[in-house]
Order: C-alpha cells, then sequence, then structure tokens
C-alpha cells in the first residue's frame, strides 16, 4: 500500500521564485504557473539514511574539523526537534548543516571575503534525529558577511539548514537566524519570505536551560516540515 | 481551546545560497571533511536493469548555464519499486537517491544509474519511467521540482498520467531528455530550462 498523501504546501508562507530585491532570482525564476501534482509514489517516498552513513562525530563541528586546536568564535550549540505539521516528531531523518566560521568566511574555494579563514573549522555537519525527532549540533556562532546585491548588504549570522524528512515531498533547504540579530529585517534573502511569522519561525531562541556552563550557551531551533494525511478513511482503496 | 486548529505550519524554504557544496557536497567545496559524502552511488552494484547516463545542463533565464546549481535525484528501480519501506523490495545496496554537482566552469553535470522501471499511479493508474529531480542554487529561493522522462518510452509517456496533466505539447516536452550512445552506455541527455523559450515545467508536489 502507499504511504498517505502530505497536506498541500502552503506557498504563501515560502517565499516565492521571483523576489527582485534578491537580485540573483530575477534569471533564476521560473515565470509559468508550476503544474499541481497531486502526490503519486514517487513524492510520498524518499530516501533513508542510517548510522552506517555518516559518523558521531560529524554534528560536533568545534572538533570535526580541528588540526591545531578548537575554531575561533563563540561556542554554542543549536538544538530542537524536526517536527511535521501535525506536531509529530520526525525521527531518524538526516539533518545537515553548513555555515561561516566566526569571521563570516566560508571554507569554500569560491568564497573570497578578506576575513580569513578558520584552519581548524570546516563548516559542515550532519546528524540523524533520535526518536522524539530531537537533534543537536556544536558549533561557533557565524559572524555576519557582505555579498554582492546592493552595494552594501550584509546577511545576518546565519547557519543553512538541509532537512529530508521521509518523503522527497518534504525535502527542505532553510536557514537559521538568531535571536536579536538587527540585521534580520535588513535582509533581502530573508525578506523574500512574504509572511512575518513564518520569518519569526527561522529566529532560533536563545535557550539557557540547554547551555553547558562555563563552557557553550545554547539555542533552540525547531524544524517543521510538511503533513501528512491521515488514513482513517481510506474510501478509495483502488489507488490512492 | 476547543476548535482551535493546532496544525504547526512548515517551516518556510530559504535559497541554498552560493556555498551549498560545503554543507551538501564538501570535496566538491575543496575540502574533505567525512569519511564518505552521500549521494554518490545512486544504484549501488546488484541492480537489476539497464545502466544508463544521464546528463544535462541548467540554464538560466539569460541563456547561460547555472553554475552552482545542486541537484537531487530519486528514482525507482528497474522493476519500478522505491528504496523505501512501503514501496516494495529492491535489491542490496540500491539507494535510488543521488546528488549531483556540476563542473564549476561548465555548468554541465552527469551521473550513472540504471533506467527506472514504470510506477505506480494514482486509482490504478502506470506512471512511464522518469526521474524526479529537485533543483537547488543561490537565487532559488525553494527546491524546484521536475521529473526527466525518456525519450525511447514513448508509448508509456503517451499514457502518463502526470504528462497529460500538461495540456500544452511544447511543454510537455520539455520533461522528456534526448538519448545518444556513448559506446554501450545510452546517455541521455536532459537540459533544464529555468525561465524562457522552452521553459522546463516545474510542478508544485
Ligand atoms: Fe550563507
Amino acid at each position: 500500500m502507499t504511504p498517505a498523501d502530505f497536506y498541500q504546501r502552503d506557498r504563501r508562507l515560502h517565499p516565492p521564485a521571483l523576489t527582485p530585491d534578491y537580485k540573483t532570482s530575477v534569471a533564476r525564476s521560473p515565470r509559468y504557473s508550476m503544474i499541481s501534482l497531486e502526490n503519486t509514489v514517487s513524492e510520498v517516498t524518499g530516501p533513508t539514511f542510517g548510522h552506517g552513513d555518516i559518523d558521531p562525530i560529524d554534528n560536533d563541528l568545534i572538533s570535526n574539523y580541528a588540526h591545531t586546536g578548537d575554531p575561533v568564535g563563540e561556542r554554542i550549540i543549536v538544538h530542537g526537534r524536526v517536527l511535521d505539521e501535525n506536531a509529530r516528531p520526525v525521527p531518524g531523518t538526516l539533518v545537515e548543516i553548513w555555515q561561516a566560521n566566526a569571521g563570516g568566511r566560508y571554507r569554500h574555494k569560491k568564497d573570497s571575503y578578506l576575513a580569513p579563514i578558520d584552519p581548524n573549522f570546516g563548516g559542515c555537519g550532519r546528524t540523524l534525529t533520535d526518536q522524539n525527532g530531537q537533534y543537536a549540533f556544536r558549533t561557533v556562532k557565524p559572524g555576519a558577511y557582505p555579498w554582492r546585491n546592493w552595494v552594501n548588504n550584509w546577511r545576518p549570522a546565519h547557519i543553512h539548514v538541509s532537512v529530508f524528512g521521509t518523503a522527497f515531498a518534504q525535502r527542505l533547504i532553510t536557514q537559521l537566524y538568531f535571536e536579536g540579530d538587527p540585521l534580520i529585517p535588513k535582509c533581502p534573502i530573508v525578506q523574500t519570505i512574504p509572511d512575518p511569522e513564518a520569518i519569526e519561525q527561522l529566529i532560533a531562541k536563545l535557550d539557557l536551560n540547554a547551555t553547558i556552563p562555563l563552557d557553550s550557551i545554547a539555542y533552540k531551533f525547531d524544524i517543521v516540515l510538511r503533513g501528512r494525511r491521515s488514513t482513517w478513511f481510506e474510501n478509495r482503496p483502488e489507488g490512492n | 481551546m476547543p476548535q482551535t486548529l493546532s496544525y504547526l505550519r512548515e517551516s518556510a524554504s530559504q535559497t541554498a545560497g552560493p556555498f551549498v557544496h560545503i554543507g551538501l557536497a564538501p570535496g566538491a567545496a575543496g575540502f574533505d571533511i567525512y569519511r564518505q559524502e552521500l549521494g554518490h552511488d545512486i544504484a549501488g552494484p546488484n541492480a537489476k536493469g539497464t545502466r544508463i547516463r544521464v546528463e544535462g545542463v541548467v540554464i538560466d533565464g539569460m541563456g547561460s548555464p547555472v553554475k552552482d546549481v545542486l541537484l537531487e535525484v530519486w528514482q525507482a528501480n528497474a522493476d519500478g519499486h522505491y528504496a523505501h519501506p512501503e514501496s516494495g523490495t529492491v535489491e542490496d545496496g540500491f539507494r535510488g537517491w543521488g546528488r549531483v554537482i556540476t563542473d564549476f566552469d561548465s555548468g554541465e553535470w552527469s551521473f550513472d544509474t540504471v533506467k527506472p522501471g514504470p510506477v505506480a499511479g494514482r486509482n490504478g493508474t502506470v506512471q512511464a519511467p522518469h526521474l524526479n529531480l529537485w533543483i537547488v542554487a543561490r537565487g532559488i529561493n525553494i527546491g524546484l521540482n521536475t521529473r526527466m522522462y525518456f525519450p525511447d518510452e514513448a508509448k508509456a509517456n503517451g499514457r502518463d498520467p502526470v504528462l497529460n496533466l500538461i495540456e500544452w505539447d511544447n511543454r510537455r516536452a520539455t520533461l522528456i531528455a534526448a538519448l545518444h550512445q556513448d559506446g554501450d552506455i545510452p546517455v541521455y541527455r536532459f537540459e533544464i530550462r529555468l525561465q524562457g523559450e522552452g521553459e522546463t515545467v516545474f510542478f508544485d508536489i
């Protein structure tokens, strides 16, 4: 039997394809309407990952690329749950993150920002959620960085987050921002999101209860994926 | 609070940005960090069916290749089953999922896999063999979903319930790859146009 369909994606909370204030979107945005597709088995299934795919150290960005010592920067824990729209935890799903170092520089051959590379910081991590949908990363807080859009745009401190969920229809890439950052309302990429509450949902909250005293400060960030219909009423047993 | 709906709302998408490789394909960003990167081997050594190569390029509205794009592919095996607990069994090592990056200079990408079989559709229909693709890049605010169909499956394509949702013949054609042969290997070329003449069909799944 095919797994149940997902709730329709609410396209009014997501950024549209064309957002002229984020200039790169202009030439990279489809102009025709998308074709709406009722879920088939191709959309309601998706890849699964296990502990053989990754290593325990992969979620510790403070140590996973350390060569001569710890990376420079404010030590933080980012933790939270992956949930669906029914508020059910999504266990065993792969969460991948990437970020700039504390100075706002990425370890990428295409990043030429003048802030230095940190020899002890790679800037990526990955983990599987546990049975309760919980995940955690240890890292350093990324710095703000300038980018070419208008002449003077600065990205707020952010961590890029990729999540699989249980099906290809739930695949999501988003960004985590930090509570209190004055650059958030000024960022054209953040502002591609038309719904203020949807922006608020991407801002991680300072979570003093989850800190490690005298070691690392913590932020909580829950990620919500599309919810799935219940199959209580199977009124079309052939198919669906 | 009775009569209050307690649904959560999906987290909003944000662009993967120009440095997506750091997170999803660090080797391409220029460094080695993980024991293994994921998504390089789609079909595995035991997969039945025809070994094929798929290649292509993503083209922007100016007609230029998108050199920093990242694609993910999700496909069934030759029997039409996905590597998913609820879709039947597949060969050991068949993952059906791959992560594809481009050559940074040309924007060209390619991957090796097996040709998928026909897949069950809704309400007893049959879907023609296809690859499900998801495309992210700088400037793409939310991942784009499309499908690649096979030119040597004209009959199955003609009955495919998803292709038949597209009322325009010329737009339907944007989802069908071109076939050529490279030695023994069939090579399917799939050019994805984000915008402008020949804009590829994208799906709201
Ligand atoms: Fe970034």
